[in-house]
């Protein structure tokens, strides 16, 4: 997995350094020991069969985790420089700096407007010219503008599940962050909407440094620059996507993706 | 096959018993609406709501307690809401296991079987004597908000329990503090719930006699008075027809219509609410 450099060109700038981190619920420890670099705008995939501890180790990253009252770290996970686990970290400052998606679509019941500008507005953006903008930029970049400038005031909750992941998407990126995490965004959503987020995160990608967890090997091949491959809370492998799909480094790896277990 | 036969007997027998018991329910029910529309149909008119009580009260209508009802309705609103839905929101964010948390969800459960008589001495030598209130709708209407609050606190913290976990895990994903989540994200969708709870606790005790005997119900006034002053109240006009007045038997239709009266306020205001729940689980 430290071969990893090899692959990336060098202007690739290490976005996310996880060291050595260790994630405990209680006794049990289901992130262990793992270490590697997420870079700017790529877009990297976790994969893992079930009970991995993919999403958990996302939630590590915008400290999610915090409100698990059982949940432990050790080790160390920098972004833009600091660790994020010190003790002088501003969670809240981080977490505007960190947008996510969840597996379910979770619009608030507020209308599409308010959906996307809650997050401005709590760190307080007032004015109704900025907003708008912030609204229609965020839409656009969500690519659901199209879809609901005609209906801003209706609820978010009213639209299809594939326009309430976009909504949500859109929610998340409204305050510009640098990252966006996306746990199995696409897992309750039928193929056509599939194929839209898709797309989408190819070109969320050009702004942002994207993370997302998938079931979907495929998925995960379309849409990654790099794949990690969880097992049981260990990162078995860390490469480049088209490398780790072709001729993976790890047997269990393509075990795993050529589907002989998982 | 005989024990076939015999299971679906069995079954058979069960169903009979469960509409039975539910035919039950609705025969009191009607029971009862039909006893009192059928007594104090003769006295029911448009001017025996809007006419004060005359000649001591054997004659004219119930204005007055029937406004009376609704000040100490406002009154004991007004006072439950704070209290009611701030300790509802304290158990269900902020109480935690603790043993204080636990004590306190205890008392507010022993609060609610407390018979409402004891409610009305407690208003009296808190409200009346040692706030120094004296016995009026204030009084009353504060005593019937206590008997309100551990309907009100049960109802809030379910309601704001049941904000989903989506809803607070995208706010704090988007860097909202917890009161920021509270305030803007579990507040506004907890707050249908929360006054459909409000609305079926004042039917339920709206037309509670004991707790306004002693703090502030009147026996006669002719006028609708202030926040400090007795007011009459349904409930306690009909017991004192019923068992005080100047001539019991002349006028059984004025009391019967002051029941019904007071079971359609009654019933409406539940039905508000049950309406508003069902409309809510709809959605
Ligand atoms: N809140 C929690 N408390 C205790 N244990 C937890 C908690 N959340 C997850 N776990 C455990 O941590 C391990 C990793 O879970 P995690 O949700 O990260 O897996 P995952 O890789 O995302 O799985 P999936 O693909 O099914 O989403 C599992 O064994 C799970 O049971
Ligand atoms: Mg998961």
């Amino acid at each position: 997995m430290l071969n990893i450099n090899k692959h990336s060109s060098n202007d690739t700038k290490i976005q996310i350094e996880t060291k050595d981190l260790s994630l405990y619920y209680g006794q049990d420890k289901v992130i262990k020991n793992i270490s590697f670099n997420i870079y700017e705008r790529m877009v990297t995939a976790l994969i893992g069969p079930s009970g991995c501890g993919k999403s958990s180790y996302l939630r590590c990253l915008n400290r999610m985790n915090d409100f698990i009252q059982e949940a432990r770290t050790e080790g160390e996970i920098t972004i833009n420089g600091s660790n994020i686990y010190d003790k002088a970290t501003d969670v809240i400052e981080l977490r505007r700096k960190i947008g996510m998606v969840f597996q379910k679509p979770n619009p608030f019941p507020m209308s599409i407007y308010e959906n996307v500008a809650y997050a401005p507005r709590l760190f307080g953006v007032k004015d109704r010219e900025k907003l708008d903008e912030i609204v229609k930029s965020s839409l656009e970049g969500a690519a659901l503008w199209d879809e609901v400038y005609g209906k801003l005031k209706t609820p978010g909750t009213g639209l299809s599940g594939g326009q309430q992941q976009r909504l949500c998407i859109a929610r998340a990126i409204a305050t510009e962050p640098d990252i966006l995490l996306m746990d199995e965004p696409t897992s309750a959503l039928d193929p056509l909407s599939t194929l839209r987020i898709e797309e989408l995160i190819r070109e969320l990608k050009k702004k942002f440094t994207v993370v997302i967890v998938t079931h979907n090997m495929q998925q995960a091949a379309r849409i990654s620059d790099y794949t990690a491959f969880f097992l049981l809370g260990d990162l078995v492998e860390y490469n480049v996507t088209n490398k780790m799909f072709t001729s993976p480094d790890d047997r269990r790896t393509e075990d795993y993706i050529t589907g002989r277990f998982g | 096959m005989n024990r076939t036969n015999w299971r679906k007997l069995k079954d058979k027998y069960m169903y009979l018993i469960l509409v039975g018991t539910a035919l039950s329910i609705l025969s009191i029910l009607t029971g009862i609406i039909c006893f009192v529309l059928y007594s104090g149909w003769s006295a029911l008119s448009w001017d025996f709501i809007f006419e004060p009580p005359r000649d001591n009260m054997t004659s004219g209508g119930i204005w007055s307690p029937l406004v009376g009802t609704f000040q100490l309705i406002v009154v004991s609103i007004i006072a439950v809401i704070p209290v009611g839905v701030l300790t509802g929101l304290y158990f269900s964010e902020y109480a935690g296991k603790g043993l204080f948390p636990k004590i306190l969800r205890l008392a507010v459960r022993s609060l609610s079987g407390v018979p409402s008589v004891v409610f009305g001495l407690f208003g009296l030598s808190l409200f009346v004597i040692f706030l120094g209130f004296g016995s009026c709708l204030f009084s009353a209407g504060l005593t019937l908000a206590c008997l309100t609050l551990p309907l009100v606190v049960t109802a809030s913290e379910q309601a704001f329990r049941a904000v989903p976990k989506d809803y607070r895990d995208a706010s704090y994903a988007l860097g909202a503090t917890k009161l920021q989540t509270l305030v803007k994200v579990v507040f506004p969708s907890a707050a249908s719930t929360i006054i459909t709870g409000i609305i079926l606790s004042i039917g339920r005790v709206a037309g509670e006699t004991a707790p306004i005997i002693f703090t502030g119900a009147a026996f006669y006034t002719s006028k609708t008075g202030g926040l400090f002053n007795e007011v009459m109240a349904l409930p306690y006009h009909i017991y004192i027809l019923a068992t005080a007045g100047t001539n019991i038997e002349q006028t059984r239709p004025i009391q019967y219509g002051a029941v019904a009266v007071l079971l359609a306020l009654v019933l409406g205001i539940s039905s508000v609410g049950v309406w508003m729940r069902v409309r809510m689980k709809r959605r």
